[in-house]
């Protein structure tokens, strides 16, 4: 990761691409068929590809509750966050936080891209997800 | 040597939340009753096959009803354990080998939603970490899209919930047995746009048990009998969209319910038209628009039409979710099929009472839904 993003949450999720965040898939070899999250570096059967990072919103909701823990990590402080998939042309649908939408403006179709999640874990530590946002009229 | 299958009893242990009683003395209780209302006694059972998502091991019911020897084959699989319990009740009776069986589902979880972990479901810690896995979040994002594909309302989702909660009412074994108006419903706390609180089930506690015999042995009783014309269980296909998953297929493909359902209909021999009742998987109000169009009842879209004219009300032309389903009696995981079922056998034998469907009724229709992916089918006949 680059220096001002905090450890990635897992190994085997985030790369750095020129700069950029992508996220890690593996693509079948004989099929060419991509699946995410990555298989295991180990399958031959499989190699590694990063996924694009601009897509378009496939649906989404919004978590309106804390999630129970486990298996949710961050803290018992709760705000409202969106969900969705968004749509990878010639990839995949990918499943995702959302970052930086107003909820009132969510539709599908909307064009997103990948950027950095900073993600506060119970103890107060910080991780580096990943979240899609709108290409235009991000919030803040 | 293939053997017809009937259903000629069935127990129920009412669902909602019984605390003093575990979930194990729940299925006992539905055991009982079935056989109370056969006249017949544990001895004469000869196989059974039960099982519970999270309240412990079937086959220790024997030390409540007796320790007659017989082959008690827990099941144990997630969402589809009552559909896979029936399953296996009636291929074993189909294949001549008994002639008298049980199938029973129960279960008792805590309150509020499920809390599965990544690593039970195949997935990396992150996924949960990130509070991603929720099945809410699931069934929340399916109707989501299918609304904006089909022009579904949330007037609709919200006339879905108010049937469920009126069936209810009628309903003796039922959890929530008092009607909820569709104003209430759509403005109640929004759990995961676009549903509300009344707009999903919640886990629950309850039990069912079936009783099953072959066609000799039915003749022989002389009990009110439906008999078990496909019971099918599948898998989900390429291309489907289930709970739980980090990623899809671009290419879209059918769902576990549209195959289970399509094997059901070829074994019973008969089509979606011929149905005159159905049972189907009201996780939450959204998912039983779905599933009408996916057990093959109507298009992708035709269900605005359906609620506005009121189809699937219990008067209606094909009345779904008679007891309130899912939405009405909660989610006992591994009772919530059978319930289904045995909704459909006191339905065809005229034994529902207040909420019993006028005229006469041949074929009941079941369908059970669940993580990561399968589908239970079960239709009987009078």
């Amino acid at each position: 990761m680059p220096d001002m993003l905090a450890p990635p949450i897992a190994t085997d999720l985030l790369s750095i691409v020129a700069g950029d965040l992508r996220l890690i898939a593996s693509r079948e070899r004989a099929t060419g068929r991509i699946v995410f999250p990555p298989r295991p570096a180990t399958e031959s059967r499989f190699e590694r590809v990063v996924l694009p990072a601009e897509g378009r919103l496939w649906s989404w909701t919004v978590q309106r509750f804390r999630p129970k823990s486990p298996p949710y990590a961050g803290p018992e402080a709760f705000e409202p966050y969106a969900v969705g998939y968004v749509e990878l042309d010639g990839a995949l649908i990918v499943e995702t936080r959302l970052a930086h939408v107003d909820f009132a403006a969510l539709r599908i179709g909307m064009p997103m891209r990948l950027v950095p999640l900073p993600f506060t874990l119970e103890s107060g530590e910080v991780r580096t997800s990943f979240a899609f946002a709108p290409i235009e009229g991000a919030q803040p | 040597m293939s053997e017809d299958v009937f259903i000629v009893g069935a127990g129920i242990h009412r669902f909602g939340r019984t605390p003093g009683l575990s979930g194990l003395q729940q299925g006992v209780y539905a055991v009982r009753q079935a056989l109370e209302r056969t006249g017949l006694t544990w001895p004469d059972v000869g196989f059974a096959f039960g099982g519970s998502d999270s309240a412990g091991n079937a086959d220790t019911m024997v030390s409540e009803l007796g320790l007659t020897g017989l082959p008690f084959v827990n099941v144990a699989n997630g969402c589809a354990t009552g559909g896979s319990a029936l399953f296996g009740a009636y291929s074993t009776i189909k294949s001549g080998e008994f002639d008298l069986g049980i199938a029973v589902g129960f279960d008792k979880h805590p309150r509020g939603s499920f809390s599965p972990l990544p690593a039970d479901w195949g997935l990396p810690d992150w996924y949960g970490e990130t509070g991603l896995m929720l099945t809410t979040q699931f069934f929340a994002m399916k109707i989501q899209r299918y609304m904006a594909n089909f022009g579904i309302t949330a007037r609709m989702l919200g006339a879905v919930a108010e049937k469920a909660f009126a069936n209810g009412v009628l309903a003796d074994h039922a959890w929530r047995r008092e009607a909820v108006d569709i104003e209430t419903i759509l403005t109640s706390q929004m759990v995961s746009d676009p549903l509300t609180k009344f707009m999903f089930c919640s886990p629950a506690e309850g039990a069912v048990a079936l009783v099953l015999a072959s066609g000799r042995k039915t003749r022989e009783l002389g009990l009110p009998a439906v008999r078990l014309r496909a019971a099918a269980v599948r898998t989900r296909p390429p291309g489907s969209f289930e709970v739980f998953s980090p990623a899809l297929d671009i290419a879209r493909g059918g769902s576990p319910t549209t195959v289970a359902s399509k094997a059901a209909y070829e074994m019973a021999g008969v089509d979606p038209e011929d149905i005159d009742i159905a049972q189907l998987q009201d996780t939450e109000a959204g998912a039983e628009i779905m599933h009408m169009a996916e057990n093959g009842f109507c298009a992708d879209g035709e269900q605005a039409a359906w609620i506005a004219e009121g189809r699937t009300g219990i008067g209606g032309a094909l009345p779904v979710n008679t007891d309130g389903g899912c939405l009405a009696c909660g989610e006992p995981i591994g009772a919530s099929g059978l319930r289904q079922v045995y909704e459909n056998y006191v339905q065809l034998t005229g034994q529902a009472g207040a909420r019993q469907v006028p005229g006469r009724l041949r074929l009941g229709y079941s369908h059970v839904y669940g993580a990561p992916g399968v589908s239970a089918v079960a239709i009987v006949e009078r």
